[in-house]
């Protein structure tokens, strides 16, 4: 009759269960182990844009080390850049200094904390949990780009171009000006408006929407940029002012700094480990500006710079790398006499180029220079003004600092007015690199702070301590709560819970994800209520095993909490999603450990503890629980 | 304790006209709070700066106060926090004052007045235009958390169960921000982030509830909603109590332990989970019997979900055969 042998409830798992258990133990233990060795000082070295290092930078490095006998753990040359590992903080302090001195600015010199990982472990792919600013210490900076300035300017650019445009075609205009948010030609009569508007449609109907307005008394046409080329503006603007920031962040020598596109015009600054906020908001708040110098060829610029004088009529200044070159002291044009410039294909040399427009004063201005000049080169110098808060003799001064780079030097080749292509460029990136720097030097839109947290290092560490230590406590408590209601079962929940916590921090570091203050409160929390899920179920063994006989009350006792299970944890699923899609920055790692956290617990709660209770109980008889 | 078990037989659904006159009150009462005293907002709402300095030693507020007032900052407050080194200073945004270089000047006054060697411990500004976003998103953001539960639960159990459900959540958010509002403690993101959690927390309760509800009408015969409601009540008392404590014994832990910036989060957590467990039983439960939940509207569960159970059943039945069978035979042995 009976033939369902194997339908029997033993409470065994296949074996498949136990070795998916034990394989996510050990990956959950590995990936969690780097977070208990803690971190090194050090300084890590990358290049500038444009510079590689070599051997010989490598040699300077060694050598600068060694001549300060600073106590050096180790030292890597990896993806370009140095990490170089210090056993104190005071010897990685002045490292950074020295090094920084030595190198110059073809190198960002920065203090970092390198992960001690051991070696076997970082074969692995096996990384600590990153810590956000509220443990680490740092400053975060939320920038807003003047989008509605952006767009000003734009309409100022093109004032020029349209009475040009107006002037060849040989009508007369009364005034062009930025007016009502858009651009109004004022002509005297209805007449000449109406040519006016026909040759402005033949020109600007790709970018403006044109209307005109025929009212004898002040006739006019009104041009508005289309949706599409105001969208482009600000796209541009907001690129801009990241390529800006990037360089000026690059100045104040920060390891990791995030620098991110925030909806639509807003632009996240995350600087770990930089205390002195102060000058980190007056290098973010730098201006940047542009001119267009000839190059004086008849001096040596080496020579220039061994003496420190350059030969009459001329300056000295240098290339990003490092190059010197002399530059006459008459400016061409400077940045306000930009209106655009792009980067793009030389159709008759397949390289790559810019092209860059200049306004009418510039344009003509240029004109003058090229006609005399054609073979002579000409640079591009990019500088950046900003104030910073000095100490000098116990007295804080502010003082102005100005950087002048050379951003490109090329042959003049023909004469040009307002329009021209700088070519022969190496690569479509230089190319871009460089028409962005054209356009951040020209015309950035002005960009403001408009949010800011700052952690000092002190409070970062408390609140590492603060954080760790209730997480500590919560776990030991619940742990001995357990014990008391469930005794053996509620050891085995403890084992489970346990191996959540390994689980979640083997996962959060894994995926990298920014662990901060809030963060912590929701594994906390997840703490609390993992062990709802067991709770549920040993109630229900509980209850069953009133009426049913051990075997069957463990058995029952899963199987009919798994749905209160489900349902209880995915409605709090949804509301951690919510909070993640709606949240900013550390409302996001709450809901991140939260979710991790709930969907962890039901594999470790549910197929975890059954594991270790089939392990003790199936197949066996058994009269009575400890339960 | 054995393996015998007590379920308790409380009549919950009882007192369930009193406890929504208790609830009733309870909610007044915070309207009442937001209305005479309103939330004492941070800044991460109203906008301003918020300075956190750590003296060597103790610091005097007074003193502190007044070379505030000297360098210009009028408006500032200064309160001791967390211990006596350490000061936090607010200052309300300014009209056309540039607040990013705020920090600096407050903490330049503060360090040449005392020369003493002060530490900035955290600086925050929030622009008032970032602030007014961020008040939008939060109750936007409790309001789709809201929504969405109210489809889940409609489609996992019947309307009356969801709308009972909201309407405890809301019942729960409602009391939390009445006691923010009534002990003026301060109310930002975090405490946002708790009441979402709270949300999350307290759903999970009634869930549970309601899962044994639905259970108890297929399984009952006396199909009576009160009646049902109260067993199911009872049945999940245990396991209600077990994990409200754990989870506030972790936020005590937090609260305590956690740090001055965790603390608000916390509060409103455990204001949360104490409101929320009352509310499973006595708001979402009472409304879904106001409502007039039947067993017949839970009976028309999906067929497959029937068939499972008659194959538990029989599943059941085989093994409880086969284990009679198995110990009869070891008896017999036992005896040879």
């Amino acid at each position: 009759m009976f033939q369902t042998q194997q339908k029997l409830i033993t409470n065994q798992y296949p074996a498949w269960k136990y070795l998916l258990l034990v394989v996510a133990t050990v990956i959950g233990i590995l990936y969690a182990m780097p977070n208990l060795f803690g971190d090194d000082p050090a300084v890590q070295i990358s290049p500038v844009k444009s510079v590689v290092f070599n051997a010989e930078t490598e040699k300077q490095v060694e050598q600068t080390l060694q001549k300060a006998q600073l106590d050096v753990k180790s030292s890597v040359f990896e993806n370009g850049k140095f990490l170089i590992r210090f056993k104190n903080t005071e010897d990685q302090l002045k490292a950074k200094s020295l090094l920084k001195d030595e190198l110059g600015r073809q190198a960002v010199v920065a203090l970092n904390l390198a992960p001690a990982t051991p070696a076997w472990l970082q074969a692995l792919g096996a990384q600590p949990m990153y810590l956000g600013l509220d443990l680490r210490g740092g400053v975060h900076f939320l920038m807003d780009v003047d989008m509605e300035a952006a767009e000003k300017k734009a309409y100022e650019r093109y004032i020029d171009e349209v009475k040009a445009a107006l002037r060849d075609a040989k009508v007369r205009y009364l005034s062009v000006e930025v007016e009502n948010g858009g651009l109004e030609a004022k002509f005297r009569d209805i007449e000449t408006e109406k040519t006016g508007m026909q040759v402005l449609a033949g020109q600007y109907s790709d970018t403006f929407i044109l209307s005109s307005v025929e009212d004898s008394a002040a006739p006019k046409v009104t041009m508005r940029l289309t949706d599409k080329t105001v969208a482009e503006i600000k796209k541009y603007a907001l690129q801009q002012n990241i390529t800006t920031l990037r360089n000026r962040i690059n100045e104040l020598g920060v390891a990791e700094p995030v620098i991110q596109q925030q909806g639509d015009r807003r632009i996240v600054v995350q600087l770990p480990g930089v205390q002195d906020t102060a000058r980190a908001k007056e290098i973010l708040g730098a201006t940047a500006t542009l001119e267009f110098r000839l190059v004086e060829e008849k001096g040596d610029p080496y020579q220039a710079e061994k003496t420190g004088y350059a030969p009459n009529g001329s300056l000295l200044y240098h290339f990003r790398n490092g190059t010197p070159i002399l530059l006459q002291r008459r400016t061409i044009v400077s940045g306000e006499n930009v209106v655009n410039a792009q980067s793009g294909i030389d159709p008759q040399q397949g390289s790559s180029m810019v092209s860059v427009t200049l306004d009418g004063a510039g344009g003509r201005k240029m004109l003058a220079t090229t006609k005399q000049n054609v073979g002579n080169r000409m640079a591009v110098v990019y500088i950046e003004n900003r104030v910073e808060t000095i100490e000098e003799n116990g007295q804080k001064v502010k003082k102005r600092f100005t950087t002048k780079d050379v951003i490109n030097a090329a042959v003049i080749r023909g004469q040009f007015a307002d329009r021209f292509q700088i070519t022969g460029l190496d690569s479509p990136q230089e190319a871009q690199d460089l028409a962005l720097l054209l356009r951040a030097g020209a015309l950035a839109a002005p960009m403001e702070i408009v949010e800011e947290r700052t952690v000092g290092p002190s409070l970062g560490q408390d609140n590492i301590d603060q954080g760790f230590m209730s997480v500590v406590v919560g776990f030991i408590l619940v742990l001995i709560l357990m014990g008391w209601r469930y005794k053996l079962f509620g050891m085995v929940a403890n084992v489970a819970l346990t191996l959540n916590l390994v689980i979640i921090v083997a996962i959060l570091s894994m995926l990298q994800a920014t662990l901060t203050l809030p963060g912590i409160a929701g594994i906390v929390l997840t703490v609390g209520m993992a062990v709802d899920a067991n709770v549920l179920i040993f109630e229900r063994i509980r209850e069953e095993l009133k009426n049913s006989s051990v075997q069957s009350a463990i058995y029952a006792g899963y199987e009919k909490a798994f749905v209160t299970i489900a349902d209880a944890n995915i409605t709090t699923l949804l509301a951690a999603v919510v909070l993640f899609s709606f949240g900013t920055g550390p409302i996001k790692g709450f809901a991140i450990t939260l979710s991790i956290g709930i969907l962890t617990s039901m594999f470790t709660a549910i197929l975890g503890t059954r594991a270790i209770i089939n392990i003790m109980y199936g197949n066996k008889r058994v009269e009575k629980l400890s339960i | 304790m054995s393996n015998e078990v007590q379920t308790t037989n409380i009549n919950f659904m009882g007192q369930r006209h009193l406890a929504m006159v208790l609830s009733i009150v309870l909610i007044i009462g915070s309207f009442v709070g937001l209305w005479l005293k309103g939330l004492n907002f941070g800044i991460d709402f109203t906008g301003g700066t918020l300075i956190e300095v750590s003296y060597p030693k103790a610091v005097e507020l007074p003193s502190l106060r007044k070379h505030l007032t000297d360098a210009g900052f009028d408006e500032a407050v200064a309160q001791h926090f967390g211990s006596a080194e350490d000061v936090l200073i607010r200052i309300a945004p300014r009209e056309g004052m540039n607040s990013a270089q705020l920090s600096n000047q407050v903490m330049d006054a503060l360090k040449s007045s005392s020369g003493e060697d002060i530490t900035l411990r955290r600086v925050e500004f929030v622009g008032p235009q970032v602030g007014d976003e961020l008040t939008e998103d939060g109750a936007l953001a409790v309001l789709y958390a809201l929504f969405g539960i109210l489809i889940y639960v409609a489609l996992r159990f019947e309307w009356r169960f969801s709308v009972g459900s909201v309407t405890a959540l809301v019942h729960d958010v409602i009391i939390t921000v009445g006691v923010f509002a009534w002990t003026q403690m301060q109310f930002d993101l975090t405490v946002l982030a708790a009441i979402l959690a709270v949300i999350g927390y307290s759903l999970n309760d009634t869930i549970v509830v309601f899962d044994r509800v639905r259970e108890n009408f297929r399984t009952m015969r006396d199909g009576d909603p009160v009646h049902v409601t109260n067993v199911a009540v009872n049945q999940m008392l245990s396991r209600t109590i077990m994990t409200s404590l754990t989870t506030l014994i972790v936020l005590l832990a937090l609260f305590f332990l956690g740090g001055e910036v965790i603390h608000g989060f916390a509060a409103a957590l455990i204001v949360g989970i104490v409101v929320g467990t009352y509310s499973s039983t006595y708001v979402a439960s009472a409304i879904a019997i106001l409502l007039g939940v039947s067993k017949e509207d839970l009976m028309k569960a999906p067929k497959e979900e029937r068939d499972t159970e008659a194959e538990e059943a029989e599943l059941q039945r085989i093994f409880l055969e086969q284990e009679a069978r198995r110990e009869a035979r070891e008896v017999e042995s036992n005896k040879s």
